[in-house]
């Protein structure tokens, strides 16, 4: 038995050292994303954003002293410990406690098939793109229980929304992941990156921009984040699902909410952006490899933050219509698209060509909408 | 000629009923009163299912969109709003009875504090309507301070109502660049004025102080960077997608229901009613101008949110016409029986100082049964003061028409039938100030 457990550990070492590396990383990176999202949110509003706190106890570290805060994201955690956790009087005191759980749970899952370098990941799994896929579905539990066990209306609304919100952008989100899955022949996330090739004309996002957009708003609304942050949305529902959320209980959706957005921008950079594919430089070493990952990914985060500092938010039928009467018939028209030219050509050139024209007619689209209201 | 107004309530009859009739009444009043401000009566028929039964949300007083105490219940039915009944009262502080304890000027202070984003235009409206009542009439270049500090007071509202729509619409972005301008605009009234906030800087037969060169510059050259930044903001949202999909269509009012409501100022240019008291009924400086009256058809709030906008623009047109015409002179009646004597003659003369104390203590004294009403177009609306005197220093009456108040009742017809996110757009579109509904 002894030794079967040392075989075990022997032959899964790494993994384990890999996904506390990952872990460790992760929610570093989570803290630190909290205070990029305020800096970059500042920067956008001619702010200044959070620039006082240093580590001045430490004396090594004394010179990132200078008005960058860099301390912010850890007083903040250590502000959340140490703060009261209110529970509501009539709420499910377990299922209260437990939908954070659920919710940070599923955000750190996810991450667990992602390749960052050639043949490094926690879990080369086979079926990587459908263990995305049915880990993701997960976190809604977290919301919609959260919501539901606080007993408070405005909680019960935001759980609502969230669950509606998330099936039905599940289903486009699944859409555009099978039109990958068709494109490279693979549900392995590692032999997805390796498919795409070094060559970014290669990448499936040139491959299959529709796709790409379509997986990205999907995204957007799974993570629920602005424009799609209707469970939380401040102005209507006060907080949403996390209104008689506190202390720790609030730090740990916090974590979520940033892990989810991290691990989502990673699989957008796995799906369609080459994964940790250097441009013109096949077989790099594993840490460039690493390295071109991490900034393609940090590269979506400040996407996913300037989005959401520069839009309103939609409203919740505007986004069931967006959702099921022009994202899923989109992916379904992009599916085909996708598989025919693969039948027909045999190769994906035709694609990359009309993904051009698409974009182009997109944006003479969005030029010519003008506002209706006429002045008398 | 000298009527007693209190006639009118002395003879008022006294009632008649026995102890337990009333008693009876009053519950019944109270019942009714409960009813109607407290609570939505839920569906009744309690059958156990609870998917049957409505839900009773209430929305505010303290709630991030209710522009401060604004308390609004809705009966849900999913997402969508079957009922909303607001209410109000959060913030009275009984400002009309106090103002019968207060000479004019002691009163000024007090509407600063209605609505609180334009306190130079309810300090002129007040004024105005004194003057009226007592025959006086301002020297020009009092009135044209009054016209750019009221002009500045009605983009400085504007820009805090468009902020706020837009973040109650999800985009936070918005309000801190239009705070960065209100920023400016309290640095002007801080030179003008030297206050920030609550000016009360205008007086009866004038204003307090000169506007100085440099302010004038000032405001010239923060007038050019505005029309830039106007500019920069109607490029974000005016035909962003998102942002006309929250607004088009929304909250509609039609332009008959908008005056039987009583709508007023923007709101009512939304719905196509082409009336700006500045144009149809000109008073301070405003005939002097040349200047647009944005108007509208649609009646929603998109409508309104165009209407706003624009009339900044117009602002902005009207305070560079005044600025160039800016005439020379006093800045105050030179009549100390009229207003307030200048500070040195109060300090070197004994009549001075006379005047000074008579008006501090005694105030204006219109004649008595005399009774005014005046407004003016203020950035929410018609602001109207009726002031019924009975010859002493203090008004026996004081009324504030104020067009929070008078939008607000609208909200039922607004919101109902839309969604809990229409509610947080519609209220920012007709830009409530509860200090100025509650009074």
């Amino acid at each position: 038995m002894n030794a079967l457990a040392l075989l075990l550990v022997m032959e899964l070492g790494d993994r384990f050292a890999l996904m506390g590396v990952v872990l460790g990383v992760l929610l570093t990176a989570v803290a630190y994303t909290v205070y990029a999202e305020r800096r970059i949110a500042a920067f956008i509003q001619n702010r200044t954003g959070p620039d006082r706190v240093g580590f001045d106890l430490i004396p090594q570290l004394k010179f990132l002293k200078g008005a960058i805060g860099l301390g912010q994201p850890l007083a903040d955690v250590i502000k959340l410990l140490m703060k009261e956790d209110v529970v509501p009087e009539n709420a499910n005191k377990f299922v209260h406690a437990l939908a954070p759980l659920i919710s940070l749970f599923a955000a750190l899952t996810t991450i667990a098939v992602v390749p960052y370098a050639k043949g490094v990941a926690i879990a080369d799994v086979n079926i990587g793109i459908l263990y995305i896929l049915a880990i993701t579905s997960l976190g809604v539990y977290g919301i919609t229980l959260s919501g539901w066990a606080s007993n408070s209306k405005y909680s019960l609304l935001g759980g609502l929304r969230s669950s509606a919100q998330m099936i039905s952008y599940e289903l486009s989100m699944g859409l555009a992941v099978v039109s990958v899955v068709v494109l490279t022949n693979a549900l392995n996330m590692g032999e997805i990156v390796e498919s795409q090739t070094s060559n970014p004309l290669n990448w499936n996002v040139c491959r299959n921009l529709l796709g790409f957009i379509i997986f990205t708003t999907a995204a957007f609304a799974e993570t629920n984040r602005a424009p799609f942050d209707l469970p939380e949305a401040e102005q209507e529902l006060v907080g949403g699902y996390h209104t008689e959320y506190s202390s720790m209980k609030f730090a740990l959706f916090f974590l979520a909410e940033y892990a989810n957005m991290i691990v989502a921008c990673t699989v957008i950079v796995t799906l369609f952006l080459g994964g940790y594919q250097v441009p013109f430089w096949t077989d790099a070493p594993w840490f460039v490899q690493v390295g071109a990952f991490i900034t393609k990914t940090l590269f979506m985060m400040f996407v996913f933050i300037w989005v959401r500092w520069t839009l309103p938010r939609f409203k919740y039928n505007q986004l069931m219509d967006l959702g099921w009467k022009f994202m899923l018939p989109l992916g379904l028209f992009n599916l085909l698209i996708v598989a025919s030219t693969i039948v027909i050509f045999g190769n994906s050139l035709p694609l990359s060509i009309l993904n051009l024209v698409l974009v182009a007619l997109c944006v003479a689209g969005s030029f010519a909408a003008k506002p209706q209201s006429k002045m008398a | 000629m000298t009527k007693n107004i209190s006639d009118g309530v002395e003879t008022l009859p006294l009632p008649q009923l026995d102890e337990e009739e009333r008693a009876a009444k009053r519950k019944e009043i109270y019942a009714a009163l409960e009813d109607r401000d407290v609570t939505v009566q839920p569906a009744t028929d309690d059958n156990g299912d609870p998917l049957e039964n409505s839900m009773v949300l209430n929305m505010g007083p303290q709630h991030p969109a209710t522009h401060g105490v604004l308390r609004v219940v809705l009966k849900l039915d999913g997402e969508t709003v079957e009922r909303a009944v607001p209410e109000l009262g959060y913030l009275h502080r009984s400002m009309e009875k106090l103002a019968e304890n207060k000479t004019f000027h002691e009163f000024m202070p007090y509407t600063d504090r209605l609505d609180y984003m334009s306190p130079y235009s309810n300090n002129t409206a007040l004024c105005l309507a004194v003057e009226k009542l007592c025959g006086i009439t301002a020297p020009p270049r009092a009135t044209y301070i009054r016209t750019i500090a009221c002009e500045i007071a009605r983009i400085s509202s504007h820009l805090l109502w468009m902020g706020t729509m837009v973040m109650d619409a999800g985009a936070i972005t918005v309000f801190l660049y239009t705070f960065q301008e209100r920023e400016k605009i309290y640095d002007v009234f801080d030179m003008l004025t030297g206050a920030r906030f609550t000016v009360s800087h205008c007086r009866v037969g004038g204003v307090a102080s000169d506007i100085s060169e440099e302010c004038a510059n000032y405001i010239k050259d923060w007038l050019k960077v505005f029309k830039k930044k106007l500019a920069e903001w109607r490029g974000l949202l005016d035909r962003n997608r998102i942002w006309i999909e929250r607004v088009e269509g929304v909250a509609v009012i039609s332009k008959e229901d908008a005056i039987g409501i009583g709508f007023s100022g923007p709101n009512l240019r939304g719905s196509g009613v082409d009336f700006d008291l500045r144009r149809d009924v000109p008073y301070m400086a405003y005939q002097n101008f040349e200047f647009n009256v944005p108007v509208y058809e649609n009646g929603d709030c998109l409508a309104r949110y165009f209407v706003r906008l624009e009339e900044m623009a117009e602002s902005v047109r009207i305070i560079e016409q005044a600025l160039k015409q800016l005439p020379k002179g006093d800045v105050r009646v030179d009549d100390a029986k009229q207003s307030f004597p200048w500070k040195h003659e109060v300090y070197h003369s004994m009549e001075g100082l006379i005047h000074d104390f008579m008006m501090t203590d005694t105030g204006l004294q219109p004649p008595a049964g005399t009774e005014i009403y005046h407004a003016i177009e203020a950035p929410k609306g018609e602001l109207g003061f009726f002031i019924q005197s009975d010859g002493t220093g203090h008004p026996w009456r004081l009324k504030i028409r104020s067009p929070s108040f008078c939008s607000l009742q609208a909200l039922p017809h607004l919101t109902e039938g839309g969604m809990i996110a229409d509610v947080v757009v519609a209220i920012g579109s007709i830009d409530p100030v509860m200090g100025e509904a509650d009074k």
